[in-house]
């Protein structure tokens, strides 16, 4: 059993492909554990980055800086009644945030942080993914068919058109990442490297193939990958219902959508579910065009030198984040009301800089890096979900369906010939 | 031109309407309704985000299709008008700032000057000057508030914020010149009650400096952003013989083509005395409302920059008995409110109190034009035209 166990530890292999179910079910706990952390502090961070744009402060009280707000709308959501509308179908009703939430956690079965940190690595894994994201319209519909009220029923079917059709850009524009994967480089970055491609659906063989290359597929036959990371980056906005797509929660027009007969912790599912998904595609996104884990500039900046500075930026992330907590600690009012908080910042001040510094230890340093490049990466998709919800108003319907069938999709058909043509002429 | 027999809905086997409760709407029996056709009929309001307070409109919907659209008024109702048959003419003043409350100034301005022309008195050029500059900073946190509510109607959250931080200013003003912040009450039949504090120039001057950038950065969020632009232009057009016929006014009218803004049309208070532009628009959609108010906004603080400088020294209160009792007769006397025409039409029988008054809310009329302007629109234009037509429920319903 001990031997089962350790066995996989000088593997070099994600546990799935090893079959090792102990080290999956782990690895399971960590992706969950750490996503439902990572969708509290995003709840937070998106109050608080989206109060400063608009000149307000965001969660002040609970905690520090509101630091405890999502725990203690947690505990609120939680021990709210549970309602469960009169004509509702009860049994379509209580699975429909199930089916959204399984879905978008089923995707970091193979999203790779690190390239022996994922819970496998499907030989499809691309495809995978595409299938079980789209999954999630399935639990709008039944949300909004199972409350039986009209303005539900009106967001379950936008939500529905809306993710089907942004589906299908989507699509296109990760086949043309596909397709880059098994086609020589010869994007700006990479001029020169000719390779024998990989030609790989495994999300794990995406990255790799970027690394052969030598070139991230934003920048491969530029501005080809550039237009379908775009194409994405925009579908992905819709395929999440988030502003300035979010119709089918249009708060001033549906009150809130398909989620409207939803309270307490159903509705907490919901936002769970939504805010995973956010991480989900965002991890896409990473995946095929910004070179996965692999820290910035690892052709131009190459060298022992940049690899011990490179490999600095975790615990430096740390730190920095700990001198904040110290301003902050430092601007707190002097008035005694205001003494737990301080004592409070000042603790998670201190675990923070201590992470940090953990961080700087050279065997934690190693095999934390692929990780933190990673979540760097997502970590600036989910700042601009915030940024778009601060600026943009939202697109109407007809519009919504306009710009996905006649602006996306023909330039992501476009994006793709193109890129197939380059890869075979060049 | 209001089709008021759409929601005439004829039920495959029409019963005979003896024992049940009809609505206005009679649908027949539900089940059937649902199951025969592709309509559909929601409820939009009066509890809902977007419907600026309490008013509710009934949606007949084809898919997301609008086919038509009643309003029911009427959940803020508190009998203004029967009020003031029961109270002297002094102590109603008070009792029309609660209609806009959003723009009360105005409300007391109309209220006064209709007052003062029944008693044939005149308030002194000093109350005159305090008023307008009150008054059109109090268009300016109309429009602010309009600008915010609007925009987050469409889905811009952060305009919202960046309008109510400056409407802050006017009402800090306000607030150091009558106490009030909302309902302020400001004016007095035959002039005003407060001679202007200390600095008061000095912070309206202040004020006028600092609020034009910030509308243009209201501008630069909006009036050039591919999303606004969509969700607003064609959106909610009311074509200029449309606008006339429905009694129209203000923005919602200019923004039509019609160049008519009571404050040019038939002077009141001090307004001869300034120069300022009427602006207009050319198709009468939401995006030429929203260019209107905003250059709205920028000729107010045009007039008020002239008036703090013309400002004339003298007392600020006319003649006035002290029991008011106006002669027998009637008299109508309106003014460009922020939202329109507000019109106030007195009726004296001789005695303290007034024998009836009516008030011609600018956003009661307006709001007869919003199924015109939504028919065979979207459910999201619904709430964009809500929006642009400025309406307050407090001054529907009064």
């Amino acid at each position: 059993m001990l031997d089962y166990i350790t066995s996989y530890l000088s593997s070099n292999t994600t546990p799935g492909q090893a079959g090792n179910v102990f080290w999956a079910l782990v690895y399971i706990m960590i992706v969950f554990g750490g996503i439902s952390v990572a969708v509290m502090a995003m709840n937070w961070l998106e109050r608080k980055a989206l109060a400063h744009f608009q000149i307000r402060l965001g969660p002040m009280r609970v905690g520090p800086h509101g630091l405890l707000q999502p725990i203690a709308d947690a505990i609120k959501l939680m021990t709210k009644e549970d309602i469960i509308p009169a004509e509702a179908d009860k049994f379509v009703f209580w699975i429909a945030p199930l089916i959204i939430l399984c879905a978008s956690f089923a995707i970091y079965i193979v999203v790779p942080f690190g390239p022996t940190h994922a819970i496998t690595d499907l030989n499809i894994g691309i495809l995978f993914m595409l299938g079980v994201s789209s999954l999630s319209v399935l639990g709008v519909v039944m949300a909004g068919w199972a409350s039986n009220s009209h303005y539900p029923l009106i967001g379950a079917l936008r939500s529905s058109a809306q993710m089907v059709s942004y589906e299908v850009a989507m699509g296109l524009a990760v086949v043309s990442a596909i397709v880059m994967t098994s086609l020589h480089g010869l994007g700006p970055y990479g001029v020169g490297v000719g390779t024998s491609g990989t030609g790989t659906l495994s999300m794990i063989g995406i990255v790799q193939a970027q690394q052969e290359q030598h070139v991230w597929f934003l920048f491969k036959f530029f501005p080809l990958g550039f237009i379908a990371f775009g194409i994405f980056a925009i579908a992905m906005v819709a395929e999440t219902n988030r502003a300035p797509f979010d119709l089918p929660e249009a708060e001033s027009e549906l009150t809130a959508g398909f989620h409207t007969e939803y309270s307490g912790l159903r509705w907490s599912l919901f936002m769970l579910g939504e805010y995973a998904a956010m991480i989900a595609v965002s991890s896409i996104a990473v995946t095929l065009w910004l070179g996965g884990w692999y820290r910035p500039f690892p052709n131009t900046l190459t060298g022992d030198t940049w690899d011990l500075v490179f490999s600095l930026f975790p615990g430096l992330t740390f730190l920095a984040l700990a001198a904040i907590a110290f301003v902050g600690v430092r601007r707190m009012p002097k008035h005694p009301y205001f003494r737990v908080q301080t004592i409070g910042l000042a603790g998670f001040g201190a675990v923070l800089g201590l992470i940090g510094l953990i961080l700087f230890v050279p065997p934690v340093r190693d095999r934390i890096q692929d990780i933190y490049w990673f979540i760097a990466k997502v970590a600036g998709f989910m700042y601009l979900y915030i940024w778009y919800r601060a600026t943009f108003p939202r697109y109407r319907f007809d519009q919504l369906m306009k710009v996905g069938w006649k602006v996306l999709l023909p330039i992501g058909i476009g994006v793709l010939i193109l890129t197939a043509i380059l890869g075979v002429v060049l | 031109m209001t089709d008021r027999t759409m929601f005439d809905l004829k039920p495959t086997d029409p019963k005979p309407a003896d024992d049940k409760y009809l609505s206005h709407l009679e649908l027949g029996e539900p089940d059937k309704t649902f199951l025969d056709t592709n309509e559909l009929v929601i409820n939009m309001g009066p509890q809902h985000p977007a419907t600026h307070g309490v008013l509710r409109v009934i949606l007949k919907l084809d898919g997301e299709k609008v086919l038509g659209t009643e309003c029911v008024i009427g959940y803020l109702h508190r009998g203004v008008e029967k009020i003031a048959e029961n109270r002297t003419y002094t102590m109603f003043n008070p009792y029309v700032d609660r209609m806009d409350y959003v723009a009360a100034v105005s409300n007391g301005l109309g209220y006064c000057e209709a007052v003062e022309k029944l008693l044939n008195i005149e308030a002194p050029p000093r109350a005159k000057y305090i008023r307008v500059i009150l008054t059109e900073l109090n268009r300016l946190a109309s429009h602010q508030l309009w600008l915010g509510t609007h925009a987050l109607d469409i889905g811009a959250m952060t305009p919202l914020f960046y309008t109510f931080r400056d409407r802050e200013e006017i009402l800090k003003i306000f607030e150091k010149y009558c106490g009030a912040r909302l309902t302020t009450h400001a004016f007095r039949i035959g002039g005003c009650q407060y001679e202007t504090y200390e600095g008061f120039e000095r912070d309206v001057v202040k004020f006028l400096d600092f609020v034009p950038p910030k509308i243009d950065e209201y501008e630069e969020l909006l009036t050039t952003n591919r999303i606004w632009l969509e969700r607003t232009k064609n959106v909610g057009v009311i074509s200029r013989a449309d606008a006339i016929a429905l009694g129209v006014t203000g923005p919602v009218l200019r923004a039509s083509g019609v160049k008519w803004d009571l404050r040019k049309a038939q002077p009141y208070a001090a307004y001869s005395d300034f120069d300022f532009e009427v602006p207009i628009g050319a198709n009468g959609d939401t995006y030429d409302r929203y260019t209107v108010r905003m250059e709205e906004m920028r000729q107010s603080l045009r007039i008020i920059r002239q008036a703090v400088e013309k400002i004339p020294e003298g007392p600020i209160m006319a003649k006035v008995p002290k029991v008011m009792k106006p002669p027998v007769g009637e008299i109508y006397h309106s003014i460009e409110a922020p939202k329109g025409e507000l019109g106030y039409f007195i009726v004296s029988d001789g005695s303290t109190q007034p024998y009836r008054v009516r008030i011609r809310p600018p956003s009661f009329v307006n709001l007869q034009a919003l199924d015109i302007m939504v028919r065979g629109a979207l459910v999201a234009d619904v709430i964009a035209v809500i929006g642009t037509l400025d309406i307050v429920l407090g001054e529907v319903d009064r």
